[in-house]
């Protein structure tokens, strides 16, 4: 499965790629395999603040229902707009045109406490 | 947990596998959607050795079933098979099972496999005093299904029978790739297709052959996740979903499946006619979501929007592959089951606008 180097993990099977004092995220190419088709995608409004951990949407597969966790503390700067008709780009190009929002960074070193590409990788060949 | 003998063939083929009705089964191989796709443009090939095979035989085969069952097996042609449900004495629903006439005295009744056990009990003891028999051969019966528009073409080249004779809901014994079989046209997926009864090993020869007849028509192999998908968009009731212990036949919209006309008591008889005596305190319907969302099994729903609190609940739902809209099956208030009906399923924090649209919400066109 592929994990890109240069971006930070969660232990949720969430992505961060920083860049400056804002950062994007999205889920994984692991976790968008495991959920299976995404059929839908419950994105947060722009503007809306979240602390590190919460819970900032949803990704639905035609089997089932998960939350997405904010990697970082931050505040929405924008939402991908293409994921209301198109959520199987989260399977297509998890990393790429499947990814869900761009946050302004509250604290950019909190990205330092996610797991590297060489950590994750070797957590989802455990899991 | 038990496996089919088609493990190996799942295990090859990739698939992700998860516990079902005491079975570990494909959920899915290459995708869900995908697999639903192909089932509904081409034909998709089904592993079902999980569910029961009850063979009921016996001068008094009709007369046992008939008490047995809600339905009357007794009208049921030599090679015909009939919808059937099976209910407790206060009317719940222990499984709903599909019921085949094989010959004058023999029967061959298909329940659900998380409910073998419980069916299979129940018929066994509602057989006392019937010059009748049970076999349970569930465990030594394969069952394969070909579903998709594509089925009988990729099917019959393999069968000794002529499939084109083969109406829907008929059944015939016949020789498949080798092995004595009971070929049915019958299925649970809303489209044309087979289902072939074969000896538990002789079932991976078959399934080879099978994909190897349909590598050219677009025949996949299909896992759980697509065949809950199918059969939702068909508007069939799933047991553990839409059906329970708790439900009745009449409020399941399953009404025309119980035979109060016909002659003798049945289990459940006196239950069911109280039950069809009462006015209906819900009622199973099809929802569209009208806005973004998807309904799961359990969500509450206001029926109709309007109403102060939840009045009904989301039995099934998803978002559907053919139609590309949220659907689901719902149980809601009589009065507020009219389709056009505008009700609301409660997702997370939020309401979410559903109408009441008419059931299936696919036909296959013919």
């Amino acid at each position: 499965m592929d994990v890109p180097d240069g971006l930070r993990y969660t232990d949720d099977h969430e992505w961060l790629r920083v860049e400056g004092d804002a950062g994007v995220v999205g889920i994984t190419g692991y976790a968008a395999d495991q959920l299976g088709d995404v059929v839908f995608v419950e994105l947060p409004a722009v503007g809306a603040r979240f602390e590190r951990g919460r819970t900032f949407g949803v990704v639905e597969s035609v089997k089932a229902v998960s939350d997405l966790f904010a990697p970082v503390a931050g505040e929405v700067l924008e939402v991908n707009p293409a994921l209301a008709d198109q959520p199987e780009l989260v399977n297509a190009e998890p990393y790429g045109a499947g990814w869900m929002v761009r946050l302004r960074l509250s604290d950019p070193a909190q990205a330092d406490a996610l797991k590297d590409a060489v950590a994750y990788r070797e957590m989802t060949k455990a899991g | 947990m038990r496996r089919t003998s088609l493990y190996d063939r799942h295990a090859a083929a990739g698939a992700r596998l998860i516990e079902f009705g005491g079975w570990e089964m494909p959920v899915q191989y290459k995708g869900i959607l995908e697999e639903h796709r192909a089932v509904r443009q081409a034909a998709g090939l089904f592993d079902l050795s999980h569910m029961g095979e009850l063979f009921v035989a016996g001068p008094g085969a009709v007369a046992a079933l008939a008490y047995a069952l809600v339905s009357d097996p007794g009208r049921l042609a030599v090679g015909r098979a009939q919808y059937s449900l099976i209910c407790a004495p206060d009317g719940g629903l222990i499984d709903d099972l599909i019921v085949y006439r094989l010959a004058e005295e023999r029967f061959l009744v298909v329940p659900n496999a998380g409910n073998r056990e419980a069916v299979t009990d129940a018929v066994r003891e509602r057989l006392a005093g019937f010059e009748a028999q049970l076999d349970d051969a569930s465990l030594r019966t394969a069952l394969l299904a070909v579903q998709g528009p594509h089925a009988q073409g990729i099917v019959a080249p393999l069968i000794d029978a002529d499939l084109g004779a083969l109406r829907y809901y008929g059944i015939t014994p016949a020789r498949a790739a080798g092995t004595d079989a009971l070929v049915a046209r019958t299925g649970y997926t809303g489209e044309d297709g087979f289902e072939l009864f074969v000896p538990w090993d002789a079932a991976p020869a078959l399934w080879d052959r099978l994909m190897e007849a349909g590598r050219g028509a677009g025949l996949v192999p299909v896992g759980l996740g697509a065949r809950d998908t199918l059969r939702l968009e068909a508007g069939m009731p799933l047991y553990g979903n839409e059906l329970d212990w708790t439900v009745n036949p009449f409020e399941a919209g399953l009404g025309r499946v119980v035979r109060l006309d016909k002659a003798g008591d049945f289990v459940g008889r006196s239950a069911l006619e109280a039950a069809l005596a009462r006015p209906l305190s819900r009622t199973l319907v099809g929802l569209v979501l009208r806005e973004r969302g998807v309904a799961r099994h359990g969500y509450p729903v206001f029926a109709p929007a309007a109403a102060a609190s939840p009045t009904g609940v989301v039995t099934s739902g998803t978002v559907s592959p053919t139609l590309g809209v949220p659907i689901a099956m719902a149980y809601v208030p009589p009065d507020a089951s009219a389709v056009g009906t505008m009700e609301a399923v409660a997702i997370r924090d939020g309401r979410v606008a559903a109408e009441v649209v008419a059931l299936p919400f696919y036909s296959r066109p013919r």
